[in-house]
């Protein structure tokens, strides 16, 4: 997986069903992946008209007409031996010609697609073979429809549709949870487990806190909050605790309330590690451009109220609150 | 000076490497930009849809960028990130552009092609 990688079609794969972003749906990236995804079966065209290679260019090119279409595979006793294009019947226009039979005069170099390919195969043999249509085959190598370039755009459009209202459907069934779920007090509680030292996860809590408030409706600006508190307390847990700890989210129609515990080590004075550039991070950690003593102080500046209480070899709580305005969550409205 | 240079321009005139999947540069126009390669006063001072200057290429980098939705980043002196970090940028949408240049020279660039910082 270097930057100029080719990706292979299983990679791509296993992105399928990754929530997409905001932005997902204009990136030529999940065209791209569409194109992966997408099999032939799923945008040829299956109606088929199909040619006999005994018709007459002119019947031919009444069937095109009537049927407005602009090709078709000829068929010999249910045998596909070539594909009629207007084209084909263009050049034998030019040689006066109509009276000929489309066997005459069609492509007999027969290039097919199988119906279990994915649309990126079709676009490769388009690009590969300058034609505008191709005869689609199954397993047993029998047409099964046919699929020009119209309807690959076609289908990724389609695709495309489906994925925002994927999302948009997500989002909806979410920002109505505080809505449908009646009770006194309804709370949503994401916990998760933060260990020691784990820089290659570091931050993966914060972007899904991030992901989940905004797909709960949440104001873009309160998710950012809690996004860069929670990414603050998530690194303190990485690098300063002995055996990591659990970040917890609590979502409320009125608040939102962010915590961490860990076991160890304790911080000796809380009132210190509050001042801006106070750090005892370890130079290996500070080269990665961690420990530059501004972490509580981000997480004081995002957030309404902050909570810190340590004690020496028992561990650390550090609460964080963040007011929600009452159109948010699209909640009860008393606030 | 041009006030919507866009991302394409920028790449363009700056001759950055894009690392990361190819995309419409062209339709993102980024409002200011940050430098630093301290990660908590990243946190602190780069907005969305900022461009960050740094010369921290670890894996790290990404969720910042995700978490504040910046326009690209921009890392110099040719550090390079690996292609686990090159991965995980794909797969959060972050756009990671490299240059040989130093941050200096990059942010004075910047700064002449009209990007500069919203108030």
């Amino acid at each position: 997986m270097c930057p100029s990688r080719i990706r292979t079609e299983q990679e791509i794969h296993g992105r399928r069903g990754r929530p997409i972003t905001d932005q997902d749906a204009h990136e030529i990236n999940r065209v791209e992946e569409l194109s992966y995804d997408l099999k032939i079966h799923e945008v040829m065209t299956k109606d088929l008209h199909t040619a006999r290679p005994e018709m007459s260019l002119s019947d031919m090119l009444e069937m095109l007409r009537i049927n407005r279409i602009s090709g078709a595979p000829v068929m010999e006793d249910d045998k596909l031996v070539g594909v009629i294009s207007i084209e084909d019947i263009v050049r034998a226009m030019q040689r006066n010609d109509l009276t000929e039979t489309v066997g005459q005069y069609m492509t007999r170099e027969l290039v097919t697609v199988a119906s279990y390919d994915s649309i990126f195969k079709a676009m490769q043999t388009f690009a590969e073979s300058h034609v505008g249509r191709l005869p689609v085959v199954n397993e047993e190598n029998k047409l099964v429809g046919m699929i020009t370039k119209g309807d690959i755009t076609r289908g990724v459009l389609v695709a495309l549709q489906r994925d925002y209202k994927e999302e948009e459907v997500r989002r909806y069934r979410a920002s109505h949870l505080f809505e449908d779920i009646i009770s006194d007090r309804t709370t949503l509680v994401l916990r998760y487990n933060i260990k020691a030292n784990d820089f290659t996860h570091g931050g993966n809590a914060s972007s899904h806190i991030k992901r989940a408030l905004l797909r709960l409706g949440a104001d873009p600006q309160i998710a950012r909050r809690c996004g860069i508190a929670v990414y603050e307390a998530e690194t303190n847990l990485i690098i300063h605790t002995t055996h990591g700890g659990i970040l917890k989210l609590e979502v409320e129609p009125h608040r939102i309330t962010m915590s961490t515990t860990d076991d160890g080590p304790g911080i000796p004075d809380v009132n210190q590690v509050l001042q801006p550039g106070y750090t005892t991070a370890t130079e290996r950690v500070r080269e990665m451009g961690f420990g530059a003593g501004m972490g509580l102080v981000n997480i004081k500046r995002c957030v309404d109220s902050m909570d810190l209480e340590s004690t020496v070899g028992k561990g650390t709580k550090l609460i964080m609150r963040i007011h929600v305005p009452t159109d948010n969550f699209n909640g009860r409205k008393d606030g | 000076m041009d006030k919507h240079m866009n991302l394409q321009q920028i790449i363009d005139r700056l001759n950055l490497t894009v690392l990361t999947d190819p995309r419409n540069f062209g339709e993102i126009q980024p409002e200011g930009g940050y430098t630093s390669d301290l990660l908590s006063c990243v946190m602190a001072g780069a907005k969305n849809n900022y461009l960050w200057i740094t010369l921290q290429a670890h894996l790290n980098i990404v969720a910042i960028a995700a978490l504040l939705d910046v326009a690209a980043i921009i890392i110099t002196e040719n550090a390079k990130p690996d292609p686990a970090t090159i991965a995980k940028a794909n797969e959060q949408g972050v756009i990671l552009l490299s240059t040989s240049k130093q941050t200096y020279e990059i942010d004075g660039k910047l700064w002449e092609m009209g990007i500069h910082i919203q108030e």
